[in-house]
């Protein structure tokens, strides 16, 4: 037990090291041609001013967002392969992120937001809340893995569906174009105003989720086993859902859906922390976070010019990962 | 009664199968009647026209060709121009359009105009084309203007089509001396502009939106930076270089898109208290028509604004 502990520790310790190092890469890369001394220095003075507007008002918002988001996501997929008891939850497989995204277009192109912004992060938190409660209601308490699956498969292509749908109805000839920002995900020139609006929403959902690490640890136990330890399955049951909703709506109503990183990060560090789920939260909020501003910095040094979208970064990563993780579950269930 | 029943669904079923073959009989006679008849007569009407030099039926399929042709078709010589023609964001001879026949860009309304030359832009719909042509009609591609020399190329190349080649003349004659009259304060050094679009894009060299900023005598920051060609301009690299003015591209529609808010980022607001913004209409710059003056004009005027209060 004393050794587990400290080796979470060290893992944390390191994870934390390595947000801290790509939080500064992701300031440190794009386009424009600004030396490492005075990307730092503009910063905090106002020495160069064009340096200092392209550091605080674009790359600062970016490397924030890609903190907030990669955490909320690595946290949710650990709180969500703990809660349902399924290797294969993740916000993006289950459908959540894509709800979330139509309740984002909805708010965005119905003009909605522009006369009040909260409305972006409230109306994607509603699409994100209906979809945890469809793939519960869908699957059934004790669901079998592939259920869970296919209900996910089910509210997500519906969910793409009407996305689309919505963007092809506006009459604004762009907005069909941008269907590629809200179903791969993107963190370019996204500003301050974006790291406000979601910051209490992300705040919450986090506290919430972190909250449910006893919960999680009896309920590796079984659902009967944890009752009896003392745990109310009513309120682990909202405090996983509302912080799921929370986290993964504020983060997909600015970035559009970033697959795959709730699912490969909670797996890699599992081995590394012990198979304890109250071991693994605070861990796989790390680790998404440095996933994710690792992948952002990759999108700028690959193709600066071309904006690829990060959701093709995390789905060249996480697909033959899930494959993967396929075989090896379809090995242990059937 | 059971029997009976069962016996009136069959005669109901055959009756209602023999009924269907003979609907698809009289829908497959009538489609191949309406898909042969106009064929031959084209034929026949390809005939007559191949020795007149001077086209009677022309359609166009596109906005630029429908200016260009517009402009230089003598009386009776334009059959029809496309919708989009019609629409003030992107077309400057709304009113002269609407004397024509206004076709929607398919293959099968342009094929029952019986043209005797279709006049198509490189990104008029690559299948209605493909498909005219198999049907045997004419057709002309004008390439995209990259340059006012393209202009001019396209200029003489439907004059050249039309049979209007002295109109062709005159026409870039007057484009030429626009040009040329256009007095820009050259002693005082050109100022830094740059074009963003929405969704960030640019123009750099090799492009009519370069000439025509130099033609005003601006400077060209995506083309002063090495950017060649109509591609994306990340938000830093404006910011970064802090040009004198900004031309963007006007709203094309009140109805919100994210491509929109990259002209709303907080840098860019903030980056505007130094540099102007200029939305220039697109409707001038959208085509390499003789048009593009208008652009001309106006960034010149814009130009004398900033220069002015740095003139003592």
């Amino acid at each position: 037990m004393r050794r587990h502990i400290d080796r979470f520790w060290w893992v944390v310790i390191g994870l934390t090291v390595t947000v801290v190092i790509f939080f500064f890469l992701s300031l440190l890369t794009g386009p424009a041609q600004i030396s490492t001394v005075e990307a730092l220095t503009a910063l905090w003075t106002s020495e160069n001013e064009a340096a200092q507007l392209v550091m605080l008002e674009i790359r600062l918002p970016r490397a924030l967002l890609g903190v907030l988001v990669g955490a909320s996501l690595g946290l949710a997929g650990a709180v969500l392969q703990g809660y349902l008891r399924n290797p294969l939850a993740e916000p993006g497989l289950l459908g959540i992120s894509s709800t979330a995204s139509l309740g984002a277009v909805i708010a965005i192109y119905t003009g909605l937001s522009a006369f009040f912004p909260p409305a972006l992060p409230l109306l994607a938190l509603l699409g994100a809340f209906v979809a945890v409660i469809l793939v519960r209601l869908l699957a059934g308490a004790n669901s079998h893995i592939m259920t869970l699956i296919l209900a996910g498969i089910a509210v997500s292509s519906f969910a793409n569906a009407m996305t689309a749908l919505a963007l092809n109805l506006s009459p604004n000839p762009f907005a069909a174009l941008e269907i590629v920002f809200w179903l791969l995900g993107s963190l370019t020139d996204r500003s301050l105003s974006h790291v406000w609006l979601t910051l209490p929403f992300i705040i919450t959902g986090w506290l919430l989720l972190s909250s449910l690490g006893r919960a999680l640890d009896a309920l590796s136990l079984g659902e009967d086993a944890a009752s009896s330890l003392g745990i109310s399955l009513t309120r682990v049951q909202f405090l996983a859902i509302s912080g799921t909703a929370l986290c993964v709506g504020a983060a997909t109503a600015v970035c559009g859906v970033i697959g795959f990183i709730g699912l490969v990060v909670p797996h890699i560090l599992r081995p590394l922390v012990g198979h304890k789920p109250s071991q693994l939260l605070l861990p796989s909020a790390l680790g998404g976070a440095s996933l994710l501003l690792a992948a952002d910095v990759a999108v700028r040094v690959i193709a600066p010019e071309k904006d690829i979208k990060l959701g093709v970064l995390t789905a060249l990563i996480g697909a033959p990962f899930f494959l993967w993780l396929v075989f090896k579950t379809r090995r242990q269930v059937l | 009664m059971i029997r009976s029943k069962s016996s009136y669904i069959k005669v109901f079923t055959d009756k209602t199968i023999r009924l269907v073959c003979f609907c698809l009989h009289i829908v497959i006679v009538f489609c191949l009647l309406t898909v042969t008849q106009p064929l031959f007569s084209q034929e026949g009407s390809a005939d007559t026209n191949t020795g007149a030099l001077t086209p009677k039926r022309v359609v166009s399929m596109n906005l630029c060709t429908d200016q260009l042709a517009m402009l230089l078709a003598g009386p009776g010589q334009l059959l029809s121009v496309s919708n989009l023609t019609l629409e003030t964001e992107g077309s400057v001879m709304v009113e002269e359009a609407q004397k024509y026949k206004i076709n929607y860009g398919l293959a099968e309304e342009v094929f029952l105009m019986k043209p005797d030359i279709i006049l198509a832009g490189f990104y008029t719909t690559r299948s209605s084309i493909a498909l005219l042509q198999r049907l045997g009609f004419r057709v002309e591609i004008f390439p995209l203007a990259h340059s006012f020399d393209d202009i001019r190329n396209n200029i003489k190349k439907m004059g050249n089509l039309l049979n209007r080649n002295e109109r062709a003349d005159e026409l870039i004659r007057d484009f030429d001396n626009a040009l040329a009259n256009f007095k820009v304060d050259k002693t005082t050094p050109a100022p830094l502009a740059a074009l963003y679009y929405a969704n960030s894009y640019t123009s750099g060299s090799n492009t009519l939106a370069n000439d025509i900023v130099t033609a005003a005598q601006f400077k060209n920051l995506s083309s002063h930076l090495n950017l060649k060609g109509f591609r994306r301009f990340p938000l830093e690299l404006l910011i970064y270089n802090t040009p004198d003015l900004i031309v963007t591209s006007q709203k094309w529609s009140d109805a919100p898109a994210l491509a929109q808010q990259s002209l709303q980022h907080p840098a860019l607001v903030h980056l505007q208290k130094q540099s102007g913004l200029f939305p220039l209409a697109d409707k001038y710059w959208i085509c390499g028509t003789p048009f593009v003056t208008e652009a001309v004009r106006n960034l010149v005027s814009m130009r004398e604004q900033l220069t002015k209060p740095r003139q003592p």
